[in-house]
Order: structure tokens, then sequence, then C-alpha cells
């Protein structure tokens, strides 16, 4: 029953063909096939948000999807944003307002939050509550993340 | 790998889907957004053989209005379509207050209206709602064509349906409310998008003289299923909806109509407390949007 089927997908741009076998989860092939490893794993039921990235442009969780529903598909994950020399406006606010510690949950905050302030641009701290719900840390007690998103959809809009 | 093997099966069409179903009978699954199957796979929990995906079937996915002025909904439609929906905002309204309830919006980009059904939790908005506005479900298979079941008979129990394996939910079609009728959707979780320690969906009714009249009051996350709660229905029936009258109704409801468990979430004594607070607080609410307020 090990079959593997042959996939087309486009990742932040490239495409990759590759064979699967269909148990395979994207999460795992995003890291372990492709090398890609800035999409984290948490809790692989859905429930932590570190696996998020954007499948045809919609936030998901990738350990809730397999690799051979994405043939044909596009996604995006964190490696997409920016690079260390020329971060994302998201990431340079996280830094600078110090909403990450050991970075475990952040490539799914960043994940969540690209296209969340793509759709509202001047959220309300309520709304920002709302959209990060779906995303657990440990670290920061959630503040630091708050007030970082505050930050970035500042120089989004800017 | 977490999940087991299966043999993965991607027809495009409903026909092919029914087909495949036929074929394998209790040792298929359908995928359909994931959100709960997939879990259940990664935790081995479920392991079906062979896993028939309907994602591709693209004619399971609409949002549309109903003759009959409410709407019709396919099955494999995304909870964040509903969720945006203008026609599912101004037709129902309880759908619409509903949705940004269920799990969070990297979880409902995926999951169907369909699944949330198929899937039963007895926690799940959509099954507690579907009840109470009196939803029906189109069913089909291929050796028995199709077929509707309405909500009421549907959710025979825990994570169980009136589904047979050969079988496909095709359709959700939610009516129009009724007549001087108004809702109420309530549910109190520990945070926010977490699954209801106890939920309730309401929809009041008046006859002319404002007297309530096939009023319906559902419950969830308080047994194996969504509970629908008679007795206290009988308390309203024929009676002006007075703050004393339906005080003795959610009191009613609490006492009579739910046996909840206990569990790591909430001891049985809490909801039903929670039954009573919030069934008082959802009726209250809907008979005063049935009088126009
Ligand atoms: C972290 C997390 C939190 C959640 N919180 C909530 C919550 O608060 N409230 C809530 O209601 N839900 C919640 N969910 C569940 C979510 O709403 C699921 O999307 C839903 O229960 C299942 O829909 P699905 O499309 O993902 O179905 P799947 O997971 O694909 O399928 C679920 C079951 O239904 C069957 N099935 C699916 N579609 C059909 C069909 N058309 N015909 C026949 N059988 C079918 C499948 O075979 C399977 O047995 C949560 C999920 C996660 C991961
Ligand atoms: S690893 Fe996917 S949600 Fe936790
Ligand atoms: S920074 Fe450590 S889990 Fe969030």
């Amino acid at each position: 029953m090990n079959i593997e089927y042959p996939i087309s997908v486009t990742v932040n741009g490239t495409r990759y063909d590759r064979d699967v076998e269909p148990r395979l989860l994207l999460s795992d092939f995003l890291r372990h096939d492709l090398g890609l490893t800035g999409t984290h794993v948490g809790c692989e039921h859905g429930v932590c948000g570190a696996c998020t990235v954007l499948f045809n442009g919609q936030p998901v969780r990738s350990c809730l999807m397999f690799a051979v529903q994405a043939d044909g598909q596009e996604v995006t994950t964190v490696e997409a944003l920016g690079t260390p020399d020329d971060l994302h406006p998201i990431q340079e606010a996280f830094l600078e307002a110090h909403g990450a510690q050991c970075g475990y949950c952040t490539p799914g905050f960043f994940m969540t939050l690209v296209p969340f302030l793509e759709e509202n641009p001047d959220p309300t701290e309520e709304e920002i509550r709302e959209a990060i719900a779906g995303n657990l840390c440990r670290c920061t007690g959630y503040q630091h993340i708050v007030d970082a998103v505050k930050l970035a959809a500042a120089k989004l809009g800017s | 790998m977490k999940p087991a093997a299966f043999e993965y099966l991607a027809p495009t069409t409903t026909e092919e889907a029914l087909a495949r179903l036929a074929e394998h009978g209790w040792a298929a699954k359908v995928l359909a957004g994931g959100q709960s199957l997939v879990p259940m796979m990664n935790f081995r929990l479920a392991q079906p053989s062979v896993l028939v995906d309907i994602n591709r079937i693209a004619d399971l996915a609409y949002i549309e209005p109903a003759r009959d002025g409410g709407v019709r909904i396919g099955a494999m439609t995304r909870q964040a379509q509903v969720e945006r929906d203008p026609t599912v905002a101004s037709r129902l309204p309880m759908i619409h207050e509903a949705m940004p309830k269920i799990a969070y919006p990297a979880v409902r980009s995926r999951g169907t209206i369909g699944g949330t059904i198929a899937h039963a939790d007895p926690s799940a908005e959509l099954v507690g709602a579907s009840v109470a506005l009196r939803a029906r479900f189109r069913i089909g298979s291929r050796d028995r064509g199709e077929r509707w079941v309405p909500a009421e008979e549907f959710f025979v129990g825990l994570f169980t349906t009136a589904l047979e394996p050969d079988e496909l939910l095709l359709e959700v079609h939610v009516p129009p409310m009724p007549a001087h009728s108004g809702w109420a959707f309530l549910e109190v979780a520990r945070r926010h998008h977490d699954f209801a320690l106890v939920g309730v969906a309401a929809v009041a009714a008046l006859d002319s003289k404002g007297r309530s009249d096939g009023t319906r009051l559902v419950f969830f996350s308080v047994g194996e299923g969504p509970v629908e709660a008679h007795a206290a229905a009988a308390v309203l029936q024929g009676q002006v909806p007075t703050p004393e009258v339906i005080r003795e109704a959610a009191e009613t409801a609490g006492d009579a109509d739910v046996d909840p468990q206990s569990d790591i979430n909430a001891s049985a004594a809490y909801r039903r407390h929670l039954v009573k607070v919030l069934g008082q607080r959802a009726l209250a609410q809907a008979f005063l949007r049935a009088q126009g307020g």
C-alpha cells in the first residue's frame, strides 16, 4: 500500500516535483523533503498553530493536510517573508517589540498575521487577540506579541 | 510517519466518489477539510485503509438562496466561506453569528460545513444550530439514490449520524426563520474559539397574540448529541414570555431536559448551572428579537 504519488507543488514561487506516500503530512513534506524547516511542528493535531502556512493564500494548519492534496497548488511558508538582512515589517516589529523569545511559535504567528493584516490593516487590540487565538506561545505571555502586531500594522500602513 | 498507510483516492465528481464509497464500504473514510479526521489519523485513533478525498469535487462547494427563503449550502463549502457570505448573513443570522465561534481562521479555511455536520461532535456549534433551525440534509449513495434527513433525526449519538458508510452528505438546506420569530446563539468556552462547555441555540416564535408558539431551545456540549429541551418548550407553549415564564423554562431545561456528564473541562453540576443561565439569557434575547426589539 506504500505506493508513491507524483506531485508538483509550488512553494514560495518555486516548483517542486516529488513522489510522496499519501500519508505524508504537508508539514513533514515541507520540513523533511524540501528542507524548509522554518515551518515548525508542535502538536500535530491542529491546536498550537506553529505549523501554519498559506495554502493558495489562505492560512491553514500544514499538520492537518496531506502533501498529495497540495498537488498543483501553491504553498507559502515563513521562508518567503524576509531575510536576516531584509526583514519583513512583521518580523521587524516582532524583533523591536520583543514578540519572540524562544521562537518556536513565531513562524506560525507570522503566517497567521500576514493574511490577517492584509484583510484588516488597522486592527483593534480585541481583533488582534481574536486573530492570534489559535496560536499558542509558552514564553511571551502574549502581551509583547500584541504590541508587535500593533507595531507591524503601523509599519505596514506607513 | 504519523498516520497509518492508506490507499488514496481523489475523485473529481460526486458520482465517482459515491462509486468508490460503494466499492470500499466500511474500509473507506471520506476526507473533507480534514480538521477532525486528520488529527485522529495522526494519533492513529482512525486508521482507514482507503481515503476518499472529496476536495476536488468543485460541484459540492456553493451557497445559494433557496426558493423557500432559506439557504442551500453544498457540503464542501468551507466554513470560512459560510462565515463571510452575505446571503447567509442576511437570511441565517444565527449561522452567521455561530461561524466565528468555530475554532480559528486557519481551521475554518479548510474545515467544511459538511464535515462538521457529518462528524457530529456533540460540542459543535452547527450541530446545535442546525437542529434549532430545522435544517435538512441531502444525502446520496450510488445504490439507493438521494434522500433527505431532518437534523432532528440525523444526529443519533456520540459522533454517530444517520449516514451509511456508502453515503455522502451532499447539501445542507436551512429553511427561513418562522414568522414573528427571533433567535439567540450563546456559549461559554474556557478560551475564545475553544469547543463550548455548554452552548445554546434558541428560536423563539410568537403567535398573533404575542404568546410563545413553537419556540425551540437546543443545547450542545451537554450530552452525546444535540439536546432539544422539550420540557422547557412545553413550559413556554401558549404563554406570554414574561421574565418569570422564561426563568421557569430555563430551570426546567436544566432540571429535566439535560443530563450532562463531568469531564476534564467542567463538572456535570457546572454544566447544568450553565444550561439554566444560558437558557434564560438566550430565551430573553430571542423573544426580544421576536417582539421586534
Ligand atoms: C484546533 C481545532 C479546534 C476546533 N474547534 C472547533 C469548535 O470550536 N467547534 C466546532 O464545531 N468544530 C471545531 N473544530 C472542528 C472543525 O470544525 C472541523 O472542521 C469539523 O468538525 C470537520 O470538518 P472537516 O471538513 O474538517 O471534516 P473532516 O475532518 O474531513 O471529516 C470529519 C468526519 O466527517 C466525515 N465527512 C466529512 N465530510 C463528509 C461528507 N460530505 N459526507 C460524509 N461524510 C463526511 C469524514 O469521513 C470524517 O469522519 C476544531 C478543529 C480543530 C483542529
Ligand atoms: S503542529 Fe499543526 S497546529 Fe500544532
Ligand atoms: S516565543 Fe517561545 S513559544 Fe512563543
